[in-house]
């Protein structure tokens, strides 16, 4: 079986007063049909890694690598033309902030119907039901009101499931999760959590998942990478996460209170530069 | 011994006519001296609103705040505000961004007439863990955890016994929210401070409170210490829910 998205010696820089900074060093891995996890502090270049491969790369950041295919396409040479018939209806980025994300002076609902017409064997009429059945999916209560609202009508959580609705209904083969779960009521993240399980599960879909929760991202995914300062340090397998070798996922995992941890206080991450080398 | 903080069916409600919105429904809780009482709940649960109503922020329709056994006056006085500061969740938005720490410091010291500034702001800078260093910077060249500390400094600043803690940590990263916890653990103890302390994550709560109230749509579902919910006695299903949330993803 060849993977779906294949990543190879992927490096993302941005100029600076200092010379280049490196935010993405170096990250290679391979994904199928499966869920994977990328983890790691604000900074550590997960979200610039997940922005990489759809192309989004901000304007004065340069990106390299030595291998980005997905499905066979090399992305690196992709033409405006090919990446309009992937970014939306093949692959897909759900982003951390639905205040930034979502168009401010279009009502939501018209916007996941621009999204699920993007797919091409839409009509106008099916759009309507679809988006409203979507946003039930993704447990809107009042799916109406939310169709008709504008994105600050909303609030933060709805925001984002209204963002989740919409990359959803296009069913991506490939679908980038940056944070989703993140602003969510722990109730409604495993809501959000199942929906995307489904389409992994029924629709084969592969799916990258980047949290800084790690524990979560333990329960959920198949496999994670845990990033720092934009390299991967350590690859493991979800299940094994409690045997982690490295000592900056160690820390990761520690830092964390827990409902039956002790009084004491808390383990703090030491960091250290040696690790990129 | 009567509570330090005593609410007892307070109900805030918001607008009137079609958008009226019940946000808190008769709420009661007392919380001693020197004690540190969580309120959890989900987004909307109308946890954040209690701390607003006591700290003036939002209207009390109903039911009655006593703080060391008064009752909390409309407009708060200054003594009132001396006595609690809150921290608020977002160290983005609650921070001026064109003001230095100094100057951020140095505000709450001037509306209540302190004289000593300079000493205190040395000092509440040394208390949170940032040095001298952080005095003359801006907001936008430090980072969240930072920022998170000055907010807290700038609480502390006025000697406060109470502090109203709202989602002190959720916009910081997981190895940053163990350095604040911590140190609003240190600082409870070494000044002897009462802590109101709102978060939706039940770890967080737990690792923090002694005893904690569970809201869901501005009403109490229950209360309890953290021995009972780490032995998970919890009597309602809301709250089973919630134990059983915060263990993480089960496939089906």
């Amino acid at each position: 079986m060849t993977d779906l998205l294949q990543v190879a010696g992927l490096n993302v820089s941005f100029p600076s007063r200092d010379g280049p900074v490196r935010v993405v060093r170096d990250v290679t891995f391979n994904l199928g049909r499966e869920r994977l996890g990328i983890v790691g502090e604000s900074g550590s270049g997960k979200s610039q890694t997940g922005r990489a491969i759809l192309g989004l790369t901000p304007g004065s950041g340069t990106m390299t690598a030595d291998r980005l295919t997905f499905d066979g396409i090399d992305l690196r040479q992709a033409s405006v033309k090919t990446w309009r018939t992937l970014r939306g209806p093949r692959m897909s980025m759900i982003m951390q902030d639905p205040k930034y994300s979502l168009n401010p002076v279009m009502k939501v609902g018209l916007q996941i119907v621009e999204a699920y017409r993007r797919r091409g064997d839409a009509t106008r009429a099916d759009g309507r039901d679809r988006a409203i059945a979507m946003l039930e999916a993704v447990q809107i209560r009042d799916p109406e009101r939310v169709f008709r609202a504008y994105p600050h009508e909303l609030s933060g959580g709805m925001g984002q499931r209204a963002m989740i609705a919409m990359m959803l209904i296009a069913e991506p083969d490939l679908l980038i999760a940056d944070e989703v779960t993140s602003a969510l009521d722990v109730t409604v993240q495993l809501d959000v959590l199942r929906i995307l399980d489904d389409l992994v599960r029924d629709r084969g879909m592969g799916l990258i998942f980047i949290s800084h929760d790690l524990r979560l991202v333990s329960s959920f995914c198949d496999r994670v990478l845990v990033m720092y300062a934009g390299r991967v340090v350590e690859e493991i397998a979800a299940s094994d996460l409690h045997h982690a070798q490295h000592p900056y996922t160690q820390g990761l995992l520690n830092c964390l209170p827990q409902i039956d941890g002790a009084r004491g206080p808390l383990q703090t991450l030491t960091r250290d530069t040696a690790w990129l080398a | 011994m009567s509570a330090l903080i005593e609410v007892r069916n307070l109900a805030v409600t918001f607008g009137s006519g079609r958008s009226h919105v019940q946000a808190v429904r008769n709420v009661s809780f007392d919380v001693a001296q020197g004690q540190s009482f969580g309120l959890v709940g989900e987004s909307g649960s109308g946890k954040s609103t209690i701390l607003r109503a006591i700290c003036g922020l939002a209207p009390i329709s109903a039911g009655t705040v006593h703080i060391g056994g008064q009752p909390v006056r409309s407009p708060r006085d200054p003594a009132f505000y001396r006595q609690v500061q809150m921290v608020f969740q977002d160290p983005y938005g609650s921070i001026h961004p064109r003001h230095t720490i100094d100057r951020v410091l140095s505000e709450p010291l001037a509306i209540h007439g302190f004289k000593d500034a300079e000493a205190r702001i040395e000092k509440a800078l040394q208390d949170v863990g940032l040095g001298h260093g952080f005095r003359f910077r801006y907001p936008h060249q430090l980072s969240g955890g930072q920022r998170q500390r000055v907010a807290i400094a700038r609480a502390l600043i006025l000697e406060p016994q109470i502090l109203l803690l709202d989602e002190p940590t959720s916009a910081l990263d997981a190895s940053i929210q163990a350095e604040v916890l911590n140190l609003l653990d240190a600082l409870r103890v070494e000044k002897k401070l009462t802590y109101l302390l709102v978060s939706h994550d039940l770890a967080v709560v737990a690792h923090m409170c002694d005893q904690l109230l569970i809201m869901q749509y501005g009403t109490k579902v229950e209360e309890l210490t953290r021995d009972a919910l780490q032995r998970r006695a919890a009597t309602q299903r809301y709250t089973q829910q919630l134990l059983v949330a915060s263990e993480g993803f089960k496939g089906p």
